[in-house]
């Protein structure tokens, strides 16, 4: 195949990638644009094997589809199983490992590299390893928040400040002595070092801000792939890496304005902000619990229900029962709305996807904007397994890990009701004064359990 | 190849770099909460193109360190590409029967 013919089946792909984002930023045509990606994506893969070595069968051709087929069969069903609750972490992780294939890429090209390598090119190499290493230890430890196998709060420890800044000009130095020297074990120590910052840069953010630094990763990556592009001279990656770098830098712009955070104050708050430790005390003060039947008599009289759904809701699967319960209670003449918090869950737009899944008319779903002013006007607020997103800490304590976040105004109506698992604090790790009023009941138990009984009081009534 | 062909070179690149920026920024510029998710992860598998790099260099390496590194990264690249985008496709499959219930809720109320 001659070069001509790749560059301009290239550029076809390329198109598909630019379609594909197009389509994605449209309810309508999302799905319609993800195939579009995808096919682009196939198309690449496809005609490189046609090129890479002037039209014969490529060096190792039976290992790469070998390995391709194992990257398959072990993404494939990672991709279809995961549960809901989980697919943000899958995210996170799915771009760990392209930063991880993106430095691998640079690492092996590095090593081929000649003599005759022009610096611009062992520069753009020793960039790919640094930010893809970065973007892949960073996403691993996203990971690891995200699926609770550690701590999902700021991790912050005794002069975290100066050891990432020494971290980072570790990586600058061994960095220019990769380009000047030209050595592998200046490259190596680079790498680790890389890999020491992703893991640094992502320990001190709070659990609520991970979607966000997951985002960023993303458009790191992007780039990366966009740096390898240009060191292997070919087009298609450098528009399809600068494309994910671009359109990952706004979304996480967009992401944080959602969040009402800057983002310099989401990566760098936990460093700013004292370390939250009055959150360990266990709170003795008492708190109102009812049953199921109290609820259900509160549901009952009520005119207008609002429901907001969190993190639990997803957790126990329970977005089919309480849409049960709503229009049980729209039945009964009780006006239900849901509120949804635009960073419910833990990734932007979870809720909406758990509702619809249980098919809950798209009306009901009202946004935070709409639903804050309708607050004071309504009977009952259930709040299903969410915490940070009605935390009135938000607004009231400076310095704790959420502050300036919106929230839903849940206190401003009549009565709340909590329906948690434990008195455990949010996924932020901070304590709920909401908890403690007098308008708030505690219904404890695991968020589906506790709509069936709901439900099933409801009913007799 | 001469030293003003490979400037010239270069230069494309560059061009297609900062245009791609271009791209990048208005393609995204409006999009509501609700597609965040879907969208990034879309972005996620489009990464996963990085396949091709990943292909291009499995085939000139040499050494056994070179082919293990080199296979290793086919393997993560195409968990990154194949996996973000079924991935995305399931998300987005959720979406789709919000629609559908639209017209079935009508009833509901």
């Amino acid at each position: 195949m001659s070069r001509d013919l790749y560059d301009l089946i290239g550029l076809l792909a390329a198109v598909c990638f630019i379609l594909a984002l197009k389509g994605l930023s449209s309810p309508k045509s999302a799905r319609r644009g993800n195939l579009i990606g995808a096919l682009g994506a196939t198309i690449a893969t496809v005609i490189v094997f046609f090129y890479a070595n002037n039209g014969q069968a490529l060096n190792n051709q039976t290992l790469i589809l070998a390995a391709i087929a194992f990257g398959v069969v072990v993404g494939v069903p990672a991709a279809r199983k995961v549960q809901m609750t989980q697919m943000p972490q899958l995210v996170a992780l799915f771009n760990g490992v392209g930063g991880g294939a993106a430095a691998l890429v640079a690492i092996v090209e590095y090593l081929k590299l000649g003599e005759s390598a022009s610096t611009a090119v062992v520069v753009a190499t020793v960039f790919t390893v640094i930010v893809g290493c970065i973007s892949f230890s960073g996403s691993i430890v996203t990971f690891l928040k995200l699926q609770e196998l550690m701590t999902t709060r700021p991790v912050v420890f005794p002069f975290g400040r100066q050891i990432i800044v020494l971290t980072l000009i570790g990586v600058v130095v061994s960095g220019g002595w990769v380009i000047n020297s030209g050595s592998t074990t200046a490259l190596l120590i680079n790498g680790l070092l890389s890999l020491l910052f992703g893991v640094l840069f992502v320990l001190p953010v709070g659990g609520a801000d991970v979607p966000i630094v997951i985002s960023l990763l993303n458009a790191f990556t992007g780039l990366t792939v966009a740096a390898s592009g240009y060191v292997l001279e070919t087009t298609l990656l450098i528009v399809a890496g600068t494309l994910v770098g671009a359109s990952g830098t706004i979304l996480t712009r967009l992401m944080a304005e959602a969040m009402g955070r800057s983002l310099f104050g989401t990566l760098f708050g936990a460093f700013t902000a004292k370390a939250s430790s009055d959150t360990n005390q266990v709170d003795t003060r008492p708190v109102k619990s009812g049953s199921a039947e109290d609820v259900a008599i509160l549901l009952n009289y009520a005119q207008r229900a609002v429901i907001v759904p969190g993190f639990g809701l997803a957790v126990a699967q329970a977005q089919h029962t309480v849409r049960e319960l709503a229009d049980l209670l729209a039945a009964k003449g009780v006006e239900v709305a849901y509120g949804i918090h635009p960073v419910a869950g833990r990734m932007p737009g979870h809720m909406n996807v758990l509702l619809a899944e249980a098919n809950v008319p798209y009306e009901q779903l009202v946004e935070m904007e709409e639903i804050n002013p309708t607050f004071p006007q309504t009977d009952v607020v259930l709040v299903v397994g969410a915490n940070d997103v009605v935390n009135p800490a938000a607004k009231t304590t400076p310095g704790c890990p959420i502050y300036g976040m919106p929230i839903l105004d849940v206190a401003l109506a009549a009565n709340v009701v909590f329906l948690k698992r434990s008195m455990r604090p949010g996924f932020a790790g901070i304590e709920n004064e909401l908890l403690y009023e007098p308008k708030t009941t505690l219904l404890f138990g695991d968020a589906k359990d506790s709509l069936t009984k709901v439900v099933g009081a409801l009913k007799k009534l | 190849m001469m030293a003003s062909e490979l400037m010239s070179n270069e230069l494309a690149l560059l061009a297609i770099f900062i245009l791609s920026i271009f791209v990048g920024f208005e393609v995204v510029s409006k999009v509501s909460t609700t597609l965040h998710t879907p969208l990034m992860s879309g972005a996620n598998a489009i990464h996963g193109v990085i396949l091709v790099g990943a292909i291009v260099v499995a085939d000139h390496a040499k050494t056994t360190l070179e082919i293990t590194l080199a296979i290793a990264a086919v393997v993560l690249a195409t968990i990154n590409m194949v996996g973000g985008f079924v991935v995305t496709d399931r998300m987005l499959q959720m979406f789709k029967g919000k629609s559908k219930s639209k017209k079935e809720s009508g009833d509901d109320k």
